[in-house]
């Protein structure tokens, strides 16, 4: 067993915490921006394309599933399929972010992107609609593109026999993280896609 | 709480099987109800609670808080219960300014 095993997941945890706070603060953002402008937040989310963001949601989730498997997997002694499941959740999370710069690039064509001309002839509600959609979808990307990096470390570690049965501790912060992750998504999803 | 240094149990892979098919099933809820048109006041409160539903199921069965002791939970608690307080101090100003 790892050295203070309790003590790695505690400290993941409060990593987590503080990162629930910067993303909550978004959140609150949206919250007094939307109740200002709801009929222009209406209008904006009519660009979003709710089965591109429907698939991410599925994406993301199986991610999840993939991770926690892979713990288990390695709980259970089974390396080589918790470094397969690992990978797997690489494949997903990358198939995210593929999709998510679809999105992007579509919007970016139509000329909706801060600042753009198209944009600033809209309402005021609309500009920081977009604003929001950028800035949030941005740094959970970016979140994602940090989560895939360093699970790709973690299936360098389980190769390496670093990440045992017995001192499991990196891959399960790495799957605490990735969950926290895929939260932020499910509620990313309703706020910009379906609640319109 | 647990002793310092216990791991907790392995999760069974048909458990995060059964959680993954309810994400799924909450996922195709959501994206119904809002195909639904429901009044205004239940089309956001209704994809809100689907949500946290979701985050509960991910919070308890994939990131194990079922396993862990009062200390982590109520650490839990206390952040969600902060983040809470700025909402709705939030809030308050904004709706009576």
């Amino acid at each position: 067993m790892g050295v203070d095993y309790e003590g790695k997941k505690i400290g993941m945890w409060m990593f987590l915490f503080t990162e629930l706070l910067f993303f909550g603060g978004m959140f609150l953002l949206y919250s007094v921006f939307r109740y200002r402008f709801p009929l222009d937040f209406h209008a904006a989310a009519a660009h979003e394309n709710v089965w591109l963001g429907s698939v991410n949601t599925f994406i993301l989730l199986t991610s999840s599933f993939a991770i926690a498997l892979a713990i288990s997997a390695m709980r259970k002694g089974r390396s080589r399929l918790s470094a397969s499941l690992q990978l797997a959740t690489i494949g997903m999370g990358i198939a995210f972010l593929c999709i998510k710069s679809v999105e992007w690039a579509t919007k970016i064509q139509l000329g909706l992107y801060p600042n753009s001309p198209v944009l600033l002839q809209k309402g005021p509600g609309e500009v920081l609609f977009f604003g929001l959609y950028y800035v949030m979808t941005g740094i959970h990307g970016l979140h994602v593109l940090i989560g895939i990096c360093v699970i790709a470390f973690m299936v360098v570690l389980t190769r390496r026999k670093k990440i045992t049965r017995q001192n499991p501790i990196k891959l399960e912060n790495t799957g605490l993280y990735w969950h926290f992750v895929d939260i932020v998504w499910i509620y990313l999803f309703p706020l910009f896609y379906l609640i319109t | 709480m647990r002793k310092a240094d216990t791991q907790i149990p392995a999760g069974s892979y048909a458990t995060y099987a059964v959680v993954w098919l309810a994400l799924v099933a909450l996922l195709g809820a959501t994206i119904a109800v809002a195909k639904m048109h429901l009044l205004v006041r239940y089309s956001v409160l209704a994809p809100l609670a689907i949500a946290s539903a979701k985050a509960g199921l991910v919070l308890i069965y994939f990131m194990h808080l079922r396993y862990e002791g009062w200390f982590l939970k109520s650490m839990l608690l206390v952040t969600v219960a902060t983040l809470t307080a700025f909402i709705a101090l939030t809030f308050v100003d904004v709706w009576y300014r």
